[in-house]
């Protein structure tokens, strides 16, 4: 289970200074907005920390786009099946949202997330394009991520598949099987059966903390409209009066403020976990889907495999000068089987210890967001009493 | 595992969904914080008893006072609230409003046959007076109508608690099981702030209201049709001037069809108050009172935009304690699925963790329902005095019409008198006297004295009138000093102490996560 050389590497998700242990600190920063109109997008700042050769230590920065975050996920992902690649924080937003400045950060850290989890995870670290995409300059970077984009960009490798699936189909129909082949494996049905509903229940729970983020900020907008009513309606009565009124307005409009902090700091740090669990589900969703190809090939390639020898028999019993052909392309055919079936098991493998270092990393992580969400929570209410508390010695003074 | 907890709590969302999809009305909170009386989850700490603690380093001390208002679950008796602190003063010690009942329509009034609704309701209303006469009759909506009606003619001047509303549309809306029980509700605190009053509450109206069993012996207003119908009968000799008016019925505001005459006259005056610029021999001169409107003027339009955004506050705070409920109950349900389906160590922490969470988050979204059900209670004296604002303006009315009815009679008086010495100057230059002209003075004198005895009764109503404003304003400012400073108290209180316990419930809960804040070496396998 446990692959060679991988020592535990130190990321930036663990800010014990370095013991001489190989480490890689990654930080996305200072995004900037870059070009005009339309064709406007945002640049970051990727700065690499390393005592590691293999990435030019101890520092070393490059600027970045998103769709260069894309090429590096569209590359793990087709390089490394069977591994749950880290989630890519949304593609698009609503137009007029996208650059504002709740967006940017969002975005920028959920990027800062992911080129991380890939710097720790044991595999996907040795990357090629994971040392492509931290430090080749930007107009290399360019070149190959339009290069990658015009041949086998994600529109037409998808339309390739297509073709492939289709032809697929088709000789299942003709060989008189209908479904699409799948595992009958119970324990495997069984996860994919936990997956699916995880993702449903973990989509409810990050509504509903949206919705609660919404919440603090309308509480905080009725707090400070009630806190600014009342101070006028102070202003009718007396002096006395006049003044105990007019504290308890200024605390609702100072409560209304830390309400609408605390919104802000349960958007990123509470509901952002929650919605990039969802995606970390989906991410494994997709490894589901090239597990099945897998599947589907090794059992198309054996089943090819069967027939060629069958055919080869035939030739050969019958002495035709075809049949060393057939020899050779029944050859062929076994050894594509045979990697194909290993590729196949390589995946559950791998699957198999991914799921457990995902069920781990996502108890961590969850346990953090709940610790911060608890934590905001309790200094807000907190914050609220004190606040109010400050206005009764006027009261009883009346 | 879960199953009844799981249970009640669904049960919890339903009830709050259907109070939002009721009204959102400022009242449906009080109905929210009811049933959720009824659907009690075992899952959460038992009913707040009496010596709840509060965590030591709390330092909201002072239990005595504040606990009664913090920790006592909103009081749900049939649904009513127990209105200003001068009710205890009150003339009588008990009033219910309850037990609706329909009862058929003797006559069917609507021309279509099965069109009527099937009648009417009536209401139980059971009240204790202060020499503990205890008394139950049953009354109807109508009757309600004609106690208004009397008492706003009895108690010209006096700030006349308003009552409820009749019901916009007819038909089925009055009827509805709702629309009762919100009638039924405001009946009661219409009778209650009736009985508040200082002068209403001693008046004979309401005690034969309360106390007289069988048909309401109250003369209810003629409606305006049979009015006019007499009117037109009696126009022709209104028109010629020989009429005569009752001292008594000129104290009386001018209405309906026999006063036609009288309308008209009134009106030209108040043309010739404003248009003409011809100062009218009494004005209302009081400073003070003018001073004072303008004041209330200016409250009432701060009242109406303050109780606006206090109704806003009430609705922020039932939408987070309702979201954070659902929220728990989301996690609640990841938690029983996690654990369900858990075949690593690292699931069963997690789905542990959640519940923590869910559990904290059900219970916050308990207490911000039943702080919100305090605020109500509280910010509704907003409410209350927009309401009196609406007796207040009929009370300066009052005082306006009685002036009219002084000034319309004062420019009649000079206008007989001067007919008077016309009349005379031309009979005295005729020899030997004219007869006919002298005894048009002799009527006109008699008019003239009539008038004057009029005039007398008007002025002394608009004294009174004047009076009753003035003990009334001092009364209202009393009142509402209290009311706002009760108001204050009990919002601010209720938010301390509530806030305090949801920060309570939230901090367990980070000092148990506490550990995953100090970011752990990422494996590495």
């Amino acid at each position: 289970m446990i692959s060679t050389d991988n020592d535990p590497v130190e990321t930036s998700q663990s800010p014990r200074s370095p013991s001489g242990k190989a480490f890689v600190m990654i930080s996305v920063t200072e995004p900037v907005k870059m070009g005009t109109g339309v064709q406007s997008y945002i640049s970051y700042r990727v700065i690499t920390k390393s005592n590691m050769t293999e990435f030019e230590g101890p520092e070393k920065i490059v600027i970045r786009r998103y769709s260069d975050f894309e090429w590096l996920h569209d590359k793990l992902s087709e390089k490394y099946k069977g591994i749950f690649i880290p989630p890519l924080p949304e593609k698009s937003a609503v137009e007029k949202f996208r650059f504002s400045a709740e967006f940017i950060e969002m975005r920028r850290q959920g990027l800062d997330v992911f080129i991380n989890r890939i710097a720790s995870h044991p595999v996907l670290r040795k990357s090629e394009d994971l040392r492509t995409f931290l430090l080749e300059e930007e107009e290399r970077m360019e070149r190959i991520r339009s290069i990658e984009a015009g041949i086998f960009s994600k529109k037409s490798s998808d339309i390739f598949q297509m073709f492939k699936d289709v032809q697929s189909k088709v000789s299942d129909v003709v060989l008189g099987k209908e479904k699409p082949v799948e595992e009958s494996d119970p324990e495997y049905e069984k996860l994919k059966t936990y997956i699916f509903e995880l993702e449903n229940h973990l989509a409810e729970t990050q509504k509903q903390a949206f919705r609660l983020v919404k919440r603090h900020r309308e509480l905080g907008q009725s707090l400070a409209d009630f806190g600014k009513a009342m101070k006028l309606l102070g202003a009718c009565e007396g002096e006395s009066f006049g003044k105990a009124f007019s504290e308890l307005g200024s605390k609702g409009e100072i409560l209304s403020l830390k309400l609408q902090k605390e919104a802000y700091n349960l958007l990123m740090n509470f509901e952002e976990p929650l919605k990039d669990y969802v995606r970390a589900v989906q991410s494994i969703k997709a490894t589901m889907a090239d597990r099945a190809n897998a599947f589907r090939q090794h059992c198309e390639l054996a089943e090819t495999t069967k027939l060629k020898e069958i055919n080869l028999d035939k030739l050969r019993l019958m002495h035709s000068e075809r049949a060393r052909e057939a020899e050779i392309d029944f050859k062929e055919s076994k050894a594509e089987s045979e990697e194909a079936t290993k590729r196949f098991e390589a995946i559950i493998n791998t699957m198999n210890e991914e799921l457990a270092r995902f069920q781990e990393q996502k108890t961590a992580e969850l346990g953090l967001a709940f610790h911060e969400f608890a934590k905001g929570q309790a200094k807000l209410a907190h914050d609220v009493a004190d606040a109010w508390r400050g206005v009764l010695p006027k009261l009883e003074a009346l | 595992m879960m199953g009844p907890e799981e249970e009640s709590m669904e049960t919890l969302t339903l009830a709050t969904s259907a109070a939002t999809t009721a009204a959102s009305d400022y009242h449906s909170a009080i109905s929210t914080s009811t049933s959720q009386e009824i659907h009690r989850d075992p899952l959460l700490s038992p009913p707040v008893p009496p010596n709840f603690a509060l965590s030591p380093s709390s330092s909201f001390v002072d239990p005595p006072s504040y606990s009664d208002v913090v920790f006592t679950p909103f009081n749900s008796s049939n649904g009513s609230v127990s209105p200003s602190p001068s009710s205890s003063t009150s003339n009588y010690l008990r009033i219910t409003v309850s037990d609706p009942v329909q009862e058929p329509e003797t006559v069917s009034t609507s021309l279509v046959p099965g069109s009527g609704s099937g009648g009417y309701f009536t209401y139980l209303i059971t009240s204790r007076a202060r020499d503990g006469t205890d008394s139950q009759v049953r009354r109807r909506f109508r009757d309600f109508v004609t106690l208004a009606d009397r008492l706003a003619e009895s108690h010209r001047g006096l700030f006349v608690p308003v009552r409820p509303d009749k019901g916009v549309v007819e038909g089925r809306v009055m009827k509805s099981a709702d629309f009762i029980e919100q009638r039924r509700v405001a009946l009661e605190r219409y009778l209650r702030r009736l009985a508040a009053h200082p002068v209403i509450g001693k008046s004979d109206e309401l005690r034969v209201f309360l106390q007289a069993e069988g048909r309401l012996p109250l003369l209810p207003t003629t409606d305006v049709a049979s009015r006019m119908l007499d009117g037109a009968v009696r126009l022709p000799r209104q028109l010629s001037g020989v009429e005569m008016a009752g001292p008594e019925e000129v104290v009386q505001p001018a209405k309906g069809g026999r006063d036609l005459l009288r309308i008209f006259k009134e009106l030209k005056q108040t043309v010739t108050n404003e248009w003409v610029g011809a100062r009218p021999a009494v004005v209302e001169e009081d400073r003070e009172f003018l001073e004072k409107k303008d004041i209330l003027q200016d409250l009432e339009l701060q009242l109406t935009t303050t109780s606006q955004h206090a109704e806003n506050l009430v609705k922020a705070q039932q939408d987070i304690g309702e979201t954070m409920g659902e929220l728990g109950l989301a996690f609640i349900k990841l938690t029983k699925f996690e654990s369900d389906e858990a075949t690593l160590d690292s699931q069963r922490t997690r789905a542990a963790d959640m519940k923590k969470v869910a559990t904290a988050a059900v219970k916050a979204s308990r207490l911000y329902r039943e702080l919100n059900a305090q605020t109500v209670k509280h910010l509704d004296t907003l409410h209350e005095h927009l309401g009196i604002m609406l007796s207040v303006h009929t009370a300066f009315s009052d005082r306006s019409s009685a002036l009219l009815t002084v000034q319309t009679l004062m420019s009649d008086l000079s206008t007989l008198n001067s007919r008077v010495e016309k009349l005379e100057a031309a009979a005295s230059k005729i020899f030997g006297g004219d007869r006919s002209r002298l005894r048009r003075v002799e009527e006109l004198k008699e008019t003239i004295k009539v008038t004057e005895d009029a005039k007398f009764c008007a002025v002394r109503e608009y004294e009174r009138i004047k009076d009753n404003n003035r003990s009334e304003l001092e009364r209202l400012d009393c009142q509402r000093r209290d009311d706002f400073l009760s108001m204050l108290k009990g919002f601010v209180i209720s938010q301390v102490g509530y806030y305090e316990k949801i920060g309570s419930v939230w901090e367990t809960v980070a000092d148990e996560m506490h550990e995953y804040s100090r970011v752990k070496e990422s494996n590495g396998q």
